[in-house]
C-alpha cells in the first residue's frame, strides 16, 4: 500500500495515470451494463413467470411491453420521497445508499471476460463476501430507522436470515478455495480449465447446491422471501421508502442478485469459458451462465411456495452449514490425498 | 515441508480436551448427570497421571512441561476433582443440573494447564481467556438466579477489561522486544539495557494490573466479593483456588523469568499491592454476615500472602507460594464443602448466623468446619501454619522482614473472623434446625480436604520438598 | 508524507469516532460510528499490506460481531436511554482518572524504542501474498495458539447456548 501510494501521487507517473483512466473507463461501461440489465430484468422476470402462469406479463407499454422498465423507472422518479414524521433521519437516509453501495462496490472484483476487471486483487471471495456481509446493514438500519411495525419486523427477519445463510455460501465457496488454491476470481477461473466441462461443476456439485440456496436466501427471493412477505409484512423493511429511495433498494436487490448469479459461474461453472469460442464476445458464455442461472431463480419464485421462519433457520442452520462443511472436509481431505 | 512438533510434552492438555469434548458429547446420551460427574473425575485423574509422566519443551518453545507447570497442573486437577465432588448433590439442589456444566470445568482446568505451561505470551494469554471464558459461563451458571447472573456480567465485564490490559501490556512488550517468548523477552530486554525504560515500565505495570484482577488483589477486588457471592457455590470454592492459582503461576512465569532483570522495580510495585490487599481482605471480612463474602475477602487476603512469595523473588520464594496455594486448595474447598451441605431445598446456609450451634447437632461437620477455620486462619497443627509459615520465611531471607511483620499482623486481625464462626458452632445455642445435605461424594471431598490439610499440617517436610524440586526441575528449561 | 498522512488520517479518525461510539446516548449511532471505525481500522491493515486481515476485519466485525450487537440493541427497549442526559454521575471522577492514566501512558510510550523487526518485509509478503503468508505462519509456527483460540471460540458457543438453555422443571 505505500509502494503504491508513492508510485500513484509521484510526479510524472504517465503510465499512473493512463492506468486510472482505464480503470474509470471500465467503471463506466460496467455500469452502464449493469443499470441496463437491472433495468431489465425485472421485465425479464415478469414475463418468465407470465407465461409460466399462462398470461402474458406486461403488455401494454410499447411493443410486447418491452418500454415497460423505462416507464417504471419514469415513475419512480418523479413520485414524491416521503419521509415518516418519527423515522431517524439521518439512518433513514444512508440505509439505501448502504445496500446499493456494498451492491455495487462487489462488481470492482468480478471479472466479465480474462483481463477485464477492475480491481484484480488477490482476496477476490473474501472481498464479495465483505461487502455482501454489509449488505444487512443497509436492511436492518432501514427498517429500524423507519419507526414501523412491519419495517421493524421485516429488517430484523431479513438481517437473521442474511447472517444465517452467509455462513453457509462462505462455506460452501471454500470448497473452490481450496480446489483453486487461491482468493482471487481470475484464478479460480483459470484453475477451472483443466477440469471436466471447465468447470468445478462436478468436483464440488455439493458446494454448488449450498452455494445456490444461501444464495437465494442472501437476496431475499423465494422460497426465502420472508423480509417482504407482502401478507405479513406489506413489504418488509422497505415498506416506509418511496420514490427514489425505494428505487434504490429495488437496484440494490436485482444488482445483488445478479452478483450471486455472477459469483456462481465464475466459481462454479468456469466463468467464461465454454465448450468453444465465440469471436468478438469473449464474455458471451459468462452472460449465458448468468442468464441460465438468473432463469432459475425466477423458475423457483414461479413453482415453490414461501418457507416458515423456522423452517428456514433449521434449513440454513441444521441442513445447509453441515452439508458445507462437510464438503469442505471432502474437498479437503481429497486434494490432501491427491 | 516442516518437521511437526513432538507432542509428548502437551499430552496431558490433549487428553484433557479429549476428555472435556467427550463429557460434552456424553451429555446428549447419559441421563444420570451423576455419571457424569464419575467420568470427569475418573478424567481428571488419568490427566493427573499424565501429567505425572511428562516433561520438556514443544512447539519451538512455546509449550513448556516443566516441573513448575507440573505442580501447578496438580494444583489446577485437584481443585478440579474436589470442586467437582462437592457440586454433584448441589447443582442438582439449584436445578442446574446439567452436563455442561462438567465438561465447563474441564475447559477451565484446561486454560489453567496451558496458563502454567506457556512459554510464549500469546498462548499465555489464550490460556486466560479460555479459562475465564469457562469461568464466567459458570458463574452464571443459575440462570434463574438474579444474583448468579449478576456475578457472570460482573465477573465478565471486569475480567474482559483486564484482558485488554494484559493484551495491550503485550503489544507494548511485542513492540519493545520483537518478541513474545517469554525467554526472548528476558534475553532481549538484559541484552539491550532495556531494564530502565518507561515504556517497559509501563507494560510491567499493565501486567501487574491485569495479574492482580486475575488473583484478586486490592484494588482490583472489586468483582470478587460480589462474584463469590452470586455464583454456584461449588463454582465459588472452584474458582477462588483454581484461577487463583493459575493467575499465580503465569505471575511467577512473567516476573520472574520476563522481567528477571527489572526485579527491583516490580517489586516496589508489588509490595505495596499486597500489603493493601491484606488490610483491605482481612478488615472487611470483619463486617460480613454472609460466609461467602467473608470467605471472598479472606480470598483477597490469602491472595495478599502468597503474592509475598512473588515479591521475595526467589526460587525460595517461589516454592513458598506452590505450596501455600496446594495447601489453600485444600482449606478453601473444604470449608466451602461445608457451606454446600448447609445448603437445602428452600434454605441458603449462607448467613454467618446459619452456623450458631453447629456443633450440638452435627459434631463432625463443626469439627471440620473448625480444622478449615484453624488452617485458614494459619493456626499450628494445620496445614495453613506451614503455608504461611514457608511463605513468610522465603520473604524474611529475601530481606523482607517488615513486609513480613506487617502480614503477621493482618494475619492476627483475621483470627477475629475466622474464630467467630467457631464460636458460633460452639459457644451459641442452636437458633434454628438446620439439616445437612449430604451425599457420598461430598463426604469424599471432605475427608480428602481434611486430611490434607492435617498431613501436610503435621508432616510439612514433603511438600516443600517437592516444591522446590519442581522448581529447580523445570524453571531452566 | 502521504503514508504519514494517510496514517495520521485513520489514527484520528479511529480516535475520533471511538469517543464518539461511547458518548452518544442512542446506541443504534453509536454502532453505526462503530462500523465506520473498522472502515478506518481495516484501511490501516491495507496500509501495513495486510490485505487478508483487512477482509477480515469487514467480515468477522463489522459483518458479524457488530450485526449482532444492532440485533441486540434492536431488541431492548430504548425508551429511557434516548431520554438519559447522564450515564455516570461521577463522571469528573472518570475523567480526572482517564486523564492521569493517559498523562502516565504518554509518559511511558514517550520512550519507546522499537525491537527487532520480523522477517516478513513488504516486498516478502508482496512476493507470496499475504494471506499465503498469515496461512503459513499460523498453521506451523503459531499452531498452539491457534489450537487454543478454536477451543475459546467452542468455549463461547456452549456458554452461550447453556444460558440461553430451557430451566429444569421440578
Amino acid at each position: 500500500m505505500t509502494g503504491f501510494l508513492e508510485t500513484m501521487f509521484s510526479p510524472g507517473s504517465a503510465d499512473m495515470i493512463l492506468t486510472i483512466g482505464t480503470i474509470v473507463v471500465k467503471i463506466a461501461i460496467l455500469i452502464g451494463i449493469v443499470l441496463l440489465h437491472v433495468a431489465y430484468a425485472p421485465y425479464f422476470e415478469r414475463k418468465v413467470i407470465g407465461h409460466m402462469q399462462v398470461r402474458m406479463g406486461p403488455m401494454r407499454v410499447g411493443p410486447h411491453g418491452l418500454l415497460q422498465p423505462i416507464a417504471d423507472g419514469l415513475k419512480l422518479f418523479f413520485k414524491e420521497d416521503i419521509i415518516p414524521a418519527q423515522a431517524d433521519k439521518s439512518i433513514f437516509y444512508i440505509s439505501p445508499v448502504i445496500c446499493l453501495f456494498t451492491a455495487m462496490s462487489t462488481l470492482a472484483v468480478i471479472p466479465i471476460f480474462g483481463g477485464f476487471v477492475i480491481a484484480n486483487i488477490n482476496i477476490g471471495i473474501l472481498f464479495v463476501l465483505a461487502m455482501s456481509s454489509l449488505g444487512a446493514y443497509g436492511i436492518v438500519m432501514s427498517g429500524w430507522s423507519s419507526n414501523s411495525k412491519y419495517a421493524f419486523l421485516g429488517g430484523l427477519r431479513s438481517s437473521a436470515q442474511v447472517i444465517s445463510y452467509e455462513i453457509a455460501m462462505g462455506l460452501s465457496l471454500v470448497g473452490v478455495i481450496i480446489m483453486s488454491g487461491s482468493l482471487n476470481l481470475t484464478d479460480i477461473v483459470a484453475a477451472q480449465e483443466a477440469y471436466p466441462l471447465k468447470s468445478f461443476i462436478i468436483p464440488q456439485i455439493i458446494g454448488f447446491f449450498v452455494f445456490c440456496v444461501a444464495a437465494m436466501a442472501e437476496t431475499n427471493r423465494t422460497p426465502f422471501d420472508l423480509p417482504e412477505a407482502e401478507s405479513e409484512l406489506v413489504a418488509g423493511y422497505f415498506t416506509e421508502y418511496s420514490g427514489m429511495r425505494f428505487a434504490l433498494f429495488f437496484l440494490a436487490e436485482y444488482i445483488g442478485m445478479l452478483l450471486m448469479c455472477a459469483i456462481a459461474a465464475i466459481c462454479f461453472l468456469g466463468g467464461w469459458n465454454g465448450p468453444f469460442e465465440v469471436p468478438y464476445i469473449p464474455f458471451f458464455w459468462l452472460l449465458v451462465k448468468v442468464y441460465a442461472f438468473m432463469f432459475i431463480y425466477y423458475w423457483v419464485r414461479a413453482t415453490v411456495p414461501r418457507y416458515r421462519y423456522d423452517q428456514l433457520m433449521s434449513l440454513g442452520w441444521k441442513l445447509m452449514i453441515p452439508l458445507a462443511l462437510f464438503n469442505v472436509v471432502l474437498t479437503g481431505t481429497i486434494k490432501m490425498l491427491r | 515441508m516442516v518437521e511437526f512438533p513432538p507432542l509428548g510434552p502437551v499430552m496431558p492438555e490433549i487428553l484433557m480436551t479429549g476428555f472435556a469434548l467427550l463429557i460434552l458429547v456424553l451429555d446428549l446420551v447419559i441421563k444420570r448427570k451423576e455419571t457424569l460427574a464419575f467420568l470427569s473425575v475418573a478424567a481428571a485423574a488419568v490427566v493427573m497421571y499424565a501429567v505425572l509422566g511428562t516433561s520438556g519443551v514443544t512447539f519451538s518453545g512455546m509449550f513448556a512441561a516443566d516441573g513448575y507447570s507440573m505442580f501447578f497442573k496438580l494444583i489446577f486437577l485437584l481443585s478440579l476433582i474436589l470442586s467437582i465432588l462437592i457440586s454433584v448433590k448441589y447443582i442438582a439442589i439449584e436445578r442446574v443440573n446439567y452436563g455442561e456444566y462438567y465438561s465447563l470445568m474441564l475447559f477451565s482446568t484446561l486454560g489453567m494447564m496451558i496458563m502454567a505451561s506457556a512459554g510464549d505470551l500469546i498462548v499465555l494469554y489464550l490460556g486466560i481467556e479460555l479459562m475465564a471464558l469457562s469461568t464466567y459461563v459458570l458463574a452464571g451458571f443459575i440462570r434463574h438466579a438474579v444474583k448468579s447472573n449478576e456475578a457472570a456480567v460482573k465477573y465478565f465485564l471486569l475480567g474482559a477489561f483486564a484482558s485488554a490490559l494484559l493484551l495491550y501490556g503485550i503489544s507494548l512488550l511485542y513492540g519493545l522486544t520483537g518478541t513474545t517468548d517469554i525467554k526472548g523477552v528476558a534475553a532481549y530486554i538484559s541484552d539491550n539495557g532495556l531494564a530502565g525504560n518507561p515504556a517497559l515500565m509501563l507494560s510491567v505495570i499493565l501486567f501487574v494490573v491485569a495479574f492482580g484482577f486475575k488473583i484478586a488483589a486490592a484494588p482490583f477486588h472489586m468483582w470478587a466479593p460480589d462474584v463469590y457471592e452470586g455464583a454456584p457455590t461449588s463454582i465459588t470454592a472452584f474458582m477462588s483456588v483454581g484461577p487463583k492459582a493459575a493467575g499465580f503461576a503465569a505471575m511467577g512465569r512473567v516476573f520472574l523469568i520476563a522481567f528477571a532483570s527489572l526485579q527491583v522495580q516490580w517489586a516496589a510495585i508489588l509490595i505495596p499491592l499486597a500489603i493493601v490487599t491484606m488490610a483491605v481482605g482481612n478488615i472487611i471480612a470483619i463486617s460480613q454476615t454472609n460466609i461467602k463474602r467473608m470467605l471472598a475477602y479472606s480470598s483477597i487476603a490469602h491472595a495478599g500472602y502468597a503474592l509475598m512469595g512473588v515479591i521475595a523473588g526467589t526460587p525460595e520464594g517461589l516454592a513458598g507460594m506452590m505450596s501455600y496455594l496446594l495447601i489453600y486448595a485444600f482449606m478453601n474447598i473444604g470449608a466451602f464443602a461445608i457451606i454446600i451441605m448447609l445448603r437445602s431445598e428452600g434454605f441458603s446456609g449462607e448467613n454467618i448466623s446459619d452456623y450458631e450451634g453447629l456443633s450440638k447437632k452435627h459434631p463432625v461437620s463443626a469439627a471440620l468446619m473448625l480444622i478449615f477455620m484453624f488452617s485458614l486462619t494459619g493456626i499450628p497443627p494445620t496445614a495453613g501454619f506451614i503455608g504461611k509459615f514457608y511463605v513468610f520465611m522465603a520473604a524474611v531471607n529475601a530481606g523482607y522482614t517488615w513486609l513480613v511483620v506487617v502480614a503477621v499482623i493482618f494475619s492476627a486481625i483475621s483470627a477475629f473472623f475466622y474464630m467467630r464462626i467457631v464460636m458460633y458452632m460452639y459457644m451459641k445455642e442452636p437458633r434454628r434446625e438446620v439439616e445437612l445435605t449430604t451425599s457420598p461424594a461430598l463426604g469424599l471431598a471432605l475427608a480428602i480436604s481434611a486430611l490434607g490439610v492435617l498431613v501436610i499440617g503435621v508432616f510439612p517436610g514433603r511438600l516443600l520438598d517437592l516444591a522446590r524440586i519442581a522448581i529447580t526441575l523445570g524453571w531452566g528449561l | 508524507m502521504l503514508p504519514e498522512l494517510f496514517f495520521y488520517y485513520n489514527a484520528t479518525v479511529i480516535t475520533v469516532l471511538s469517543a464518539l461510539v461511547v458518548t452518544r446516548s442512542n446506541p443504534v449511532h453509536s454502532i453505526m460510528l462503530m462500523l465506520v471505525m473498522f472502515f478506518h481500522i481495516a484501511a490501516l491493515y491495507l496500509f501495513l499490506n495486510a490485505e487478508f486481515l483487512a477482509a477480515i476485519q469487514i467480515i468477522v466485525y463489522a459483518g458479524a460481531i457488530l450485526v449482532l450487537f444492532l440485533f441486540v440493541v434492536l431488541l431492548l427497549n430504548l425508551k429511557k436511554e434516548l431520554v438519559t442526559q447522564i450515564f455516570i454521575v461521577r463522571w469528573p471522577l472518570g475523567l480526572v482518572a482517564m486523564a492521569g492514566l493517559l498523562v502516565l501512558m504518554f509518559a511511558g510510550i514517550k520512550s519507546f524504542t522499537l525491537g527487532p523487526t520480523g522477517d516478513f518485509t513488504i516486498e516478502k509478503i508482496a512476493g507470496e501474498t499475504h494471506t499465503a503468508a498469515i496461512g503459513t505462519v499460523l498453521f506451523t509456527e503459531y499452531i498452539v495458539p491457534f489450537e487454543v483460540a478454536s477451543l475459546v471460540l467452542l468455549i463461547a458457543i456452549i456458554g452461550a447456548i447453556v444460558l440461553a438453555k430451557k430451566q429444569i422443571k421440578t
